[in-house]
């Protein structure tokens, strides 16, 4: 038998003694690495395609049913990578690997800060022409009167539950965020897992506590931001699933696991197309609880490190051309960005069920923007994002 | 072992229970495969055999799989280079920090995979420049499969005696012929156990992988996580899963066949005494 | 030329041990300790809350809010408390499977056994862990076999996290306590039954402490992998465990995701030192 070292746990401790110096050093002379912020410049005219085109998408946004036309139309190969959530977005594009993205609302302010993004110019889109007003030069895809981006479709948190447990049929998001009245539906409460439903919160007490003086759901100071997220503490124990995927949230009300939440159209429709006995705010009431709702308007934006940007220019055209953006939006279950793709749907009630074509809709709609210290009125008092993110952390527990 | 019959039948009760656990969740997905809805009840209002041409037929499918098996197949091969080089080193010599080095080896495997993933793909994008793709994936994979193939080797090394290689030494060979003539030869068995446990780490592998992967690649893993939450194709992933199971068979049972002489897969891994094979391989040499 | 190259290293034990560590030792720890004290180092930092971006620089905040905010304690002692009763049911269920393999069963019986723990390691995890999710739901398998008895199943949360991780790291006890118990000699239990002990003495006096070593290395696995995971613990509950929120840092706030993942780091290297004290790294 070959002799041991003396002590085994001290070359150990060499390694952590070695790991923990070289980390002192190197944080005690961290010269930065030169930020990556290069002002872009917006393109002038869409030239030849690269070639190839290399994307992140929600899924659903790049499927073959319309990437095959386009490269045949084009010559530039689509690749794609898929992302769970604006976080990951984010994170995705920082590497400075990829063309363009679909960006949420939470996610676009965060790009354009970070200088991951550049100005998109729109006279290079012909479809933007035609995309519905009300989604133009908003404060999730314009800053400071610069269009950073294409919109692609939206949709709205919606309300709702099983009516065969859930009666009578709620009104209001206090079903889910009252305690008195959540307290019914202990452990069947389906909520959104992300920082951003804080949000929810608040859009109920903006109608419920006017007192706390809420505008923008998104820029709250520090007393609103405690009381949203006092509300969603005292949430906590009645929920029974926080939801980030749409599929986990279709198995919890299909499987009876919860019977009340809030929900994006896809969910709601995909249930009751199953024949599950599902149900949202109707008609006579806007579709929305009385309070009015959060949603997501996405919006493709080009990468500052974009590769292949006359490629970018091309797929961010095709994706708003009234056939394609028809095919997204059917596919995904969203309302099309594109006016004309109205026309174009398989199903003629489609824009209809979406709400695509009825702007009373989206007014009481509060689109994701990323939350910043900026509160937007010249103070900067505000809960910036990395606030959001820990106090989801404490709500959660 | 001399056991009672209670013992026996309590024991077989244990094994029951064991085997049950393991195949019940297995069951359960290889009967979602043939589920008629999308939406996973239970029972399955009906049953269809649709999703396995379809997980058969598609592209995208095959191209994943593809990708699986080429980081797989690099990812076990660099490990078996850099284990076997680390465990001759251990087994053969001494030096300061002998002992260190299997603490070494092991703590890629023991820290999270996300703090892995995370720092191989930050020291390439920030620090390298490289960007990232199935160079990476390999990497990273190779980095967490070094244990299984060192501590193979090294179980094994321990066991065979040196006094064939000092023969080997004596009669005049290279450092390298004796190595390729007299020690890998008594290598054999513990590389392919050592390899097919590595390839199965990585074939399964998806925290590492998913922040190590480039733009537009997918291992399986992340073929399946991308779909697992569209509901529309959930019914497809368990098909695929069934098949890749009923695939694995062969080369598990293959390596089984392989090192059925010292008793099987995990006998190689650590393994008791054996003698005869080593030494007529070893008498081999010209 | 191999040859002549080979000649070089012949009768050098020093050249011959560097050639041999050259490219392993290079590897992990340049490669992999280099990446990792590179993404470390980045605990020290800030974010400047404005513009987002990195503030390089000494500052221990980001370990003041990690101890000072009580969510973060939480999360750590339920990820460990869970990480360790998985590593305790899977020694219980694993032992007696291994034992059969290895000491009981038939030529033929074993090598079914083998193949047979040896297959659900290649069944996607990701499928696994969504089985088990439907299993669990309200109107899910166990439910549905309980009821009959006017039992339910634990439902989502912390129970199911424990369950479903149980489930996931078995084969990875079972292998290393089966090797183990292979290298007990059968003369050696022979012996203890000759001297007149009986079959639990046995057990207890020879088998236990020699499979011992075994154990702790099949907890290695089961613990290491526990404590990292976030993708189950995000399919069967509501709660958090410390891959969670590292993942949740991980775009936005880097350094705190660094500072978190030094958590589990110091826990792991801690649990290995003691793993190596007791003999584990030779039964891996």
């Amino acid at each position: 038998m070959r002799t041991r070292d003396a002590h085994p746990a001290r070359t150990a401790w060499l390694i952590v003694g070695g790991l923990l110096a070289t980390m002192l050093l190197l944080a005690g002379c961290g010269s930065s690495d030169s930020s990556s912020s290069t002002s872009g410049e917006e393109l002038q005219k869409v030239g030849k395609g690269e070639g190839s085109l290399s994307l992140i998408s929600w899924a659903g946004y790049v499927e073959p049913e319309w990437t095959k036309p386009f490269e045949e139309k084009t010559g530039c190969k689509v690749s794609d990578k898929i992302a769970g959530t604006s976080d990951e977005m984010v994170e995705l594009m920082r590497s400075g690997q990829y063309d363009g993205v679909s960006a949420s609302g939470n996610a676009t302010a965060r790009l354009v800060e970070g200088g991951d993004v550049d100005p998109v110019n729109v006279d290079l889109v012909p479809n933007y022409k035609t995309i519905f007003s009300d989604l133009k030069d908003q404060p999730y895809n314009t800053f400071d009167g610069v269009n950073y981006g294409i919109p692609h479709g939206r949709g709205a948190n919606l309300l709702m539950w099983n009516s065969n447990d859930v009666k009578p049929a709620p009104i209001s998001w206090d079903v889910m965020l009252d305690p008195k009245k959540a307290a019914k539906y202990k452990g069947k409460i389906s909520a959104y897992d992300d920082p951003i439903y804080i949000a929810d919160a608040a859009v109920y007490l903006k109608a419920h506590q006017p007192e706390l003086g809420i505008e923008n759901p998104y820029e709250l100071n520090e007393e609103q931001f405690e009381a949203a997220v006092d509300l969603l503490k005292e949430q906590r124990p009645f929920v029974g699933e926080y939801w980030s995927e749409a599929a986990k949230q279709i198995s919890a009300f299909a499987g009876g696991d919860d019977q009340v939440g809030t929900t994006w159209q896809y969910q709601y429709f995909e249930l009751k197309n199953a024949g599950k006995p599902v149900a949202a705010s109707p008609a006579s009431q806007g579709f929305l609880p009385k309070e009015g709702a959060t949603g997501w308007s996405d919006t493709w934006m080009i990468s500052s490190e974009a590769k292949h940007p006359n490629c970018m220019y091309m797929w961010m055209d095709w994706i708003v051309s009234p056939k394609v953006n028809a095919e997204v939006a059917e596919f995904f279950g969203e309302a099309p960005a594109q006016s004309l793709a109205c026309e174009q749907t398989a199903d003629k009630e489609f824009c209809t069920k979406y709400h695509a074509d009825n702007p009373g809709f989206w007014k009481r709609v509060y689109y994701w923007e990323t939350p910043l210290a900026d509160c937007g009125n010249g103070s900067s008092d505000c809960k910036d994002y990395n606030d959001w993110v820990q106090a989801w952390t404490s709500v959660k527990g | 072992m001399r056991l009672s019959r209670r013992s026996t039948l309590l024991l077989r009760l244990a094994i029951g229970v064991g085997l049950a656990f393991i195949y019940v969740p297995l069951i359960v997905i290889a009967i979602y495969a043939f589920n008629a809805s999308n939406i996973l009840e239970w029972p399955p209002p009906g049953l269809t055999l649709d999703w396995f041409p379809k997980a058969i037929e598609s592209p995208s499918v095959h191209e994943a799989l593809l990708t699986s098996l080429k980081a797989g197949l690099a990812a076990t091969a660099i490990a078996i280079m850099l284990g076997t080089l680390a465990s001759l080193a251990v087994a053969r010599y001494r030096f300061f920090g002998r002992e260190t080095i299997s603490f070494l080896v092991i703590l890629p495997i023991a820290l999270p995979g996300i703090v892995t993933g995370v720092a191989i793909s930050n020291t390439f994008t920030q620090v390298l420049g490289v960007p990232l793709g199935l160079l990476t994936v390999i990497v990273g994979h190779a980095t967490f499969c070094i244990v299984v193939v060192y501590n193979n080797v090294v179980a094994r090394l321990r066991r065979v005696s040196t006094s064939f290689e000092e023969a080997s030494a004596d009669l005049g060979a290279h450092t390298w012929q004796t190595f390729r003539f007299v020690t890998l030869p008594s290598l054999r068995t513990a590389l392919a156990a050592g390899g097919l446990l590595a390839f199965a780490l990585s074939f399964d592998e998806i925290i590492v992988t998913t922040f190590t992967i480039g733009a537009g690649e997918e291992t399986l893993p992340i073929w399946i996580f991308s779909r697992l939450f569209r509901p529309n194709e959930l019914p497809i992933v368990n098909a695929v899963a069934v098949l890749v199971v009923l695939i694995s068979i062969v080369p598990v049972y293959l390596a089984h066949r392989l090192t059925r002489e010292e008793g099987g897969v995990a006998a190689a891994r650590g393994g008791r005494i054996e003698g005869g094979g080593v030494e007529t391989e070893a008498t081999a040499v010209p | 030329m191999g040859h002549r190259l080979a000649g070089l290293f012949h009768g050098r034990p020093r050249l011959q041990i560097s050639g041999l560590l050259a490219g392993p030792v290079g590897w992990l720890v340049i490669g992999y300790l280099g990446s990792l004290a590179v993404l470390l180092i980045a605990a020290f930092w800030t974010v400047d809350p404005l513009s987002g971006e990195l503030v390089q620089g000494l500052s221990f905040e980001n370990f003041e809010t990690l101890f000072n905010e009580p969510v973060y304690r939480d999360i750590v002692k339920r990820t460990v408390l869970i990480a360790a009763l998985v590593t305790v049911t899977d020694a219980v269920l694993a032992f007696p499977i291994a034992f059969y393999m290895a000491k009981v069963a038939s030529r033929r019986g074993k090598a079914i056994l083998v193949v047979a723990v040896l297959l659900p390691l290649w069944s996607s995890y990701l499928v696994k862990v969504y089985a088990w999710r439907t299993m669990l739901s309200a109107g899910g398998v166990i439910n549905w076999a309980l009821e009959p008895f006017g039992l339910s199943g634990p439902g989502f949360g912390s129970t199911a996290v424990w369950l479903v991780m149980s489930y996931l790291w078995l084969p990875y006890m079972i292998l290393p306590i089966y090797a183990g118990l292979e290298r007990i000699p059968n003369s050696l239990i022979s012996a203890s039954e000759d001297l007149g002990a009986s079959p639990f003495t046995t057990f207890r006096r020879v088998i236990l402490p020699l499979a011992f070593p075994a154990v702790v290395a099949g907890s290695i696995f089961t613990f290491a992998l526990t404590l990292g995971d976030y993708i189950t613990p995000r399919l069967v509950s509501n709660d958090q465990f410390i891959g969670n929120v590292i993942f949740n840092n991980i775009s936005n706030n880097l350094p705190f995701a660094s500072a978190l993942a030094l958590v589990p780091i110091v826990v792991m290297i801690a649990y290995l030192m003691v793993a190596r004290k007791l003999g584990a790294f030779e039964h891996i």
